[in-house]
């Protein structure tokens, strides 16, 4: 574990807050332009679910630097509904805010890797990392 | 050309042409270059990455405001990538549906299966075509052991996939009649009361059921508001309707069916459709009942079976080749 940061997310500006400060660490670790923006997109997607449905959490951003890999963790957390039916939000083209927006399905090809746990009742954690190549 | 890359030696190449020469060779180029992208799945705003590059290699005094402003552009680029992704991925969703379906619509084919039977004296032509891939619309014979031929027309008020798999129901229950019962009534009672209990409320099935007796040659008929049929008297070259009263299937388990007879003369015929054939558009238009006697008539003269794949083509013609409704057409035709 390099270093960790959080950002809590509780009105709709925390969004850009994320995201600066996720690209601050992204463009540390050395990616490009377009991946910093896809993190970027990421990000706020993951911030504006958080605010749209569950109202407070946050998002906190995680350097990795393996003798094989570096990369980019990002894990936000809520303790809002939960999600009852994953496989649904993960479809391509289902999305409850009216299309407008990539989605879960989006974050996930923004970035690398994903995985998302969810119980109804007990809030949410995604976590994506997004790898330097 | 066939072997452009998208890199970035190539992109900032072609881009230098085209600033020095305003050449429409070099943007032909670019269209190209494009096209083999979206091959490789490249997303606009990679696109405008390489333009960034490239434009930063060959102006290394660029301004800064214009580094900037391409920055931004490549920022709101982000969404249309996805959005482009993820209208690939449901593309390739799509292909497999459409397997999936026609791999159903083949299975429906031979569940459905109906041997047009061969029967001395009177000839049988039918033909069943889907609007889309499966079919709504069914025929069926069967042959009794007194010499006797029942022919079901029904049409799923419906079309696709819903319509098919209830019409794969009627079969089955079709075939678990008796055989020594096949009065066109009591068969439409039965199937009635068959849908009203297994099928949703909202679909509907109409039914023609007639039966053919090749001893005394007289035919028995039923209707569960279905199309009704027609009769041509050869010898008075007229068409006549026939049709019998009878609510659709499913509707109420209590309804009952009335059955009327008709004699069939020699060189006469008797003509079962389904509204895909009376339903026919020309344009806006809907074609009126004369056109499609009239359409019959013109063929009367060839084999039964030839007769309705006459008139088939005649109307897949009209509707430029693109049914609306699925299309089922039966002439029994008695020869001697």
């Amino acid at each position: 574990m390099e270093f960790q940061s959080c950002v809590n997310i509780k009105k709709e500006w925390d969004i850009v807050g994320a995201r600066q400060l996720g690209r601050d660490v992204a463009r540390k670790i050395g990616f490009g332009t377009v991946d910093q923006a896809r993190i970027a997109t990421a990000i706020s997607e993951l911030a504006r679910n958080i605010y749209l449905y569950a109202g407070t959490g946050k998002i906190c951003f995680e350097a990795i630097d393996d003798i094989n890999q570096k990369g980019l963790s990002i894990v936000a957390m809520d303790d809002g509904p939960g999600i009852e039916e994953l496989s649904q939000v993960m479809e391509d083209g289902y999305s409850t805010s009216g299309g407008l927006g990539a989605g879960l399905p989006g974050v996930q090809r923004l970035m690398d890797e994903f995985d998302i746990q969810s119980n109804p009742g007990q809030g949410t954690e995604i976590k994506v990392i997004k790898w330097l190549r | 050309m066939s072997t452009l890359k998208i890199d970035l030696e190539n992109y900032k190449e072609l881009m230098r042409q085209y600033i020095e020469t305003k050449d429409e060779q070099a943007l032909y180029q670019a269209e190209q270059f494009s096209k083999y992208s979206m091959q490789q799945n490249i997303s606009p705003e990679e696109i405008i990455n390489v333009h960034i590059q490239s434009l930063e290699a060959l102006y290394p005094e660029m301004p800064e405001y214009i580094q900037s402003s391409l920055d931004f552009l490549l920022e709101t680029m982000i969404s249309y990538g996805l959005a482009y992704q993820e209208y690939q991925s449901l593309r390739e969703k799509q292909l497999e549906l459409k397997s999936e379906i026609s791999v159903a619509a083949n299975m429906q084919k031979t569940l459905l299966a109906t041997d047009k039977p061969q029967i001395d004296g009177l000839e049988v032509g039918a033909v069943s075509i889907p609007a889309k891939q499966m079919n709504g619309d069914y025929y069926h014979f069967v042959k009794d052991d007194n010499g006797a031929l029942g022919v079901a027309v029904a049409d799923v008020v419906g079309k696709g996939v819903p319509a098919a798999l209830c019409m794969s129901m009627i079969k089955y229950s079709m075939d678990s009649f008796p055989e020594n019962r096949m009065d066109p009534d009591v068969i439409l009672g039965s199937l009635n009361r068959v849908v009203e209990r297994n099928v949703d409320s909202s679909m509907f099935i109409t039914m023609f059921y007639g039966l053919y007796n090749i001893n005394n040659h007289t035919f028995r008929y039923s209707s569960a508001g279905h199309e009704p049929g027609y009769y041509y008297d050869s010898s008075q070259d007229k068409f006549e309707e026939i049709d019998a009263s009878g609510l659709v299937l499913g509707v109420s388990s209590e309804a009952t069916y009335e059955q009327c007879t008709k004699k069939v003369n020699v060189g006469d015929m008797i003509i079962m459709l389904t509204d895909g054939v009376t339903e026919c558009r020309q344009g806006d238009r809907f074609i009126e009942e004369d056109e499609v006697l009239e359409i019959i008539q013109k063929y009367a003269h060839l084999p039964a079976q030839e007769t309705v794949e006459q008139v088939y083509k005649h109307f897949e013609r009209l509707q430029d080749f693109h049914l609306r409704d699925d299309f089922t057409l039966i002439i029994l035709k008695r020869r001697v």
